[in-house]
């Protein structure tokens, strides 16, 4: 009730302001309201780099996912509204699909833009419309010394490798080098729960919720043993594999692109970044999503479309990597100028997200606060499994009923790779 | 005279107000996150932590660290204290270094002894230098039950023993001398005067600081989290990843409760075991 009565004065207090932003002498800058690059100085590259170059005034803000919420809804209220065009991660527009205007116009009048096509397929939110189009990326990727890439397995492409190559490659590095050269973030701050869901599940299940205890799941986990064997034990104190990389006590690492981007900048000579391996079921990878779009309460619609093509440009594309350190969804050439973990992280995550058998697994959406105590099941899992051999199918039959309870306690609905669900999403 | 009590009470204030606000208010908070679902009350909070997998290591890990650590310390302390006892100069200086180490936050402490034992630390460093390793070890592993437990060991003893330390000084500076001269002429050694005089007498202080030391090690955290990460999990170690990283305030008060439980039990159990008469008491 008081929870209520707040929004209630939030909103009428948001709808004042933007009345009076709409009427005042700002009558035809568009608003672009957004939860990314929300430091100050991103905000202001955004302004001063992205925008200004449109030509048309833009008022950009950024801001928490909270009050970015709370107008946006209390806008579609009122069925009136001052925001021209809203930025922000796949998960946050999936909650607006029935109020943002078909873009497909938009994606269709770019002409020889290439924009990626995994991901204007998730722009459109399941549906035939372009609900949002995509903006920006990061996602988490391998790297590798380049003193291991002489022990490759034959035959292996280190830009389209399988977990079976990884293995052996791993094999090789521990027996010719004199220890295990693979490591993974298992540390109590390392992203290890991202490897578990977006990589090992969708490349090995095709799923990342709904087959968590499948025949599949347990010979994924199989699988996982035989990596773990080749992989650097002290991995369970790893949270930033930059560090270790640059220590050289492993070779080859999975970690987030801004997790690695420390060793690049040092000594840009000595790693090389490349696309996360493929199983059985293609090549599973988690890509951090922003979009852009336009709620259907927008004013000027016409000019927020021209907006939106604005951004999609390769050029801007550029300047938004330089703005956020976020990565281009089109098909573009990097320029010289940027940090080397720019220049060779883009063109891994390119072939990454761009692969034949690319298979993305989003992040978690709709869980609210029970965000941690998912990926402790997946954590959990891996630390039962791998470092106290506890037997594969309880660990998952028991890790599979609390994963259950947390989905039917917050209700969310199934997101990539798992099919679209009405209800909360069902764990086999 | 009334308006003495007066102002002894009023003096008292300040301190009971403080204990109330950041003590009692804090503990009824957490009994009642513990205790309750929706304002009824429940054991579901104690239900899911036991049967997380991690309660069981956590329990067992604490349990082992204690019992390892206080018994060592106390040896450790009351031979210490004895030296001390029997320096003639530079006492104040000695027992002041000796102390400097209460003075770092158990946090610092682990980084420290991190500093030391980690792949790429000192004694790595300097097992390669005399030979006796080759490569680096890495002796922190999840696998490596022992080494984990002997880092957290150390690192407890290097930083805590000095707090049992000023206690026991400080109860052996109020044994009358005479005490040890009497034995003494009747023929006693050392040992003898150690464990029939000293130790019987030094029982209130002894009391004081086991209290104090077990209490304080089964709530070990920072020095575990710096040299283990999550490769030994502890009790509080649990606590603060509910509170923090799980976002579940009820389950974190269940083990707060849980450390609570211990504590209350162990000094109930020291205060039985070295009960003092009152015409014992120095």
């Amino acid at each position: 009730m008081k929870l209520n009565r707040l929004a209630g004065v939030v909103s009428a207090v948001a709808l004042t302001v933007g009345a009076f932003a709409a009427g005042g002498a700002q009558a035809q800058s568009l608003l672009f309201w957004s939860t990314q690059a929300t430091p100050l100085e991103e905000g202001q590259k955004m302004r001063d780099l992205v925008l200004k170059p449109f030509g048309s005034p833009v008022e950009f803000q950024s801001m928490d996912a909270g009050p970015f919420n709370t107008r946006i809804k209390a806008e579609l209220q009122a069925n009136k509204g001052t925001i021209a065009v809203i930025g922000g991660l796949h998960g946050e527009f999936t909650v607006y699909d029935k109020n943002l205007v078909d873009l497909s116009d938009v994606a269709k009048g770019l002409g020889d833009v290439k924009v990626n096509e995994t991901f204007a397929k998730l722009g459109k939110l399941g549906g035939e419309q372009q609900k949002y189009m995509p903006w920006m990326q990061a996602t988490y990727l391998m790297a590798a010394n380049k003193k291991a890439l002489e022990y490759l397995p034959a035959g292996a492409d280190v830009n389209a490798l399988t977990y079976d190559q990884l293995i052996a490659w791993g094999k090789t590095l521990k027996e010719k080098t004199g220890g295990p050269k693979i490591g993974i973030p298992a540390g109590p701050r390392g992203l290890l729960a991202r490897f578990v869901q977006g990589y090992l599940y969708p490349s090995f299940t095709d799923s990342m919720v709904t087959k968590f205890r499948s025949a599949e799941a347990e010979k994924m986990w199989g699988t996982m043993k035989t990596l773990w064997a080749e992989t650097n034990p002290a991995s369970t104190s790893y949270n930033f594999m930059q560090e270790a990389l640059l220590t050289d006590e492993v070779w080859v690492v999975w970690d987030h692109a801004a997790r690695l981007q420390e060793a690049f900048n040092t000594r840009p000579d000595d790693f090389i970044a490349f696309p996360a391996p493929a199983g059985p079921t293609g090549r599973g990878f988690m890509p951090v999503i922003a979009g852009i779009g336009i709620p259907s309460t927008a004013p000027d619609q016409a000019n927020a479309k021209k907006l939106i093509a604005h951004l999609m440009q390769p050029k801007t594309q550029v300047e938004t990597l330089r703005a956020t350190g976020f990565f281009p969804v089109v098909d573009v050439q990097i320029p010289d100028d940027v940090q080397p973990s720019v220049k060779i992280e883009a063109a891994a995550i390119a072939k990454q997200s761009s692969a034949k058998d690319a298979k993305p697994g989003l992040l978690p959406v709709g869980l609210g606060d029970q965000g941690g105590q998912f990926n402790k099941v997946y954590t959990d899992t891996f630390q039962r499994i791998l470092l106290a051999n506890h037997p594969i199918r309880e660990v998952l039959d028991s890790q599979g009923a609390q994963l259950k309870a947390i989905l039917e306690k917050t209700g969310a609905p199934c997101w990539a790779p798992d099919k679209p669900s009405t209800g909360a999403c069902p764990v086999e | 005279m009334k308006s003495q009590r007066t102002l002894a009470y009023l003096l008292l204030l300040p301190s009971t107000l403080f204990l109330l606000a950041f003590f009692v208010v804090p503990f009824i908070q957490v009994a009642w996150l513990g205790l309750t679902v929706e304002g009824q009350p429940t054991f579901q909070h104690f239900q899911t932590l036991s049967a997380d997998w991690k309660f069981g290591p956590a329990m067992k890990n604490t349990f082992m660290l204690v019992g390892i650590l206080v018994p060592l310390q106390v040896i450790f302390a009351l031979a210490m204290a004895q030296m001390v006892a029997k320096l003639e100069r530079a006492r104040d200086i000695i027992l002041y270094i000796w102390t400097i180490p209460l003075g770092v936050s158990d946090l610092a402490a682990g980084l420290i002894w991190l500093a030391i034992l980690e792949q790429t630390g000192f004694l790595n460093s300097f097992l390669n230098a005399v030979g006796l390793i080759k490569g680096q070890v890495n002796w922190l592993q999840y696998g490596n039950m022992w080494a984990l437990l002997t880092a957290v060991v150390l690192a407890e003893i290097w930083r805590s023993t000095a707090l049992m330390l000023v206690i026991l000084v400080a109860g052996m500076g109020l044994i009358p001398k005479e005490y040890a001269e009497a034995a003494e002429v009747f023929g006693a050694g050392p040992w003898k005067r150690f464990f029939k005089v000293t130790l019987p007498l030094l029982k209130p202080s002894l009391q004081t600081a086991l209290i104090l030391r077990t209490i304080l090690a089964f709530e070990v955290f920072g020095v575990a989290a710096a040299l283990t990460g999550t490769n030994l999990p502890v009790l509080l170690g649990e606590t603060f990843n509910w509170q923090f990283n799980l976002q579940d305030r009820s389950v974190a008060s269940a083990y707060a409760l849980i450390v609570l439980a211990i504590s209350v039990a162990f000094t109930l159990v020291f205060l039985r075991v070295l009960r003092v008469r009152s015409e014992q008491r120095a």
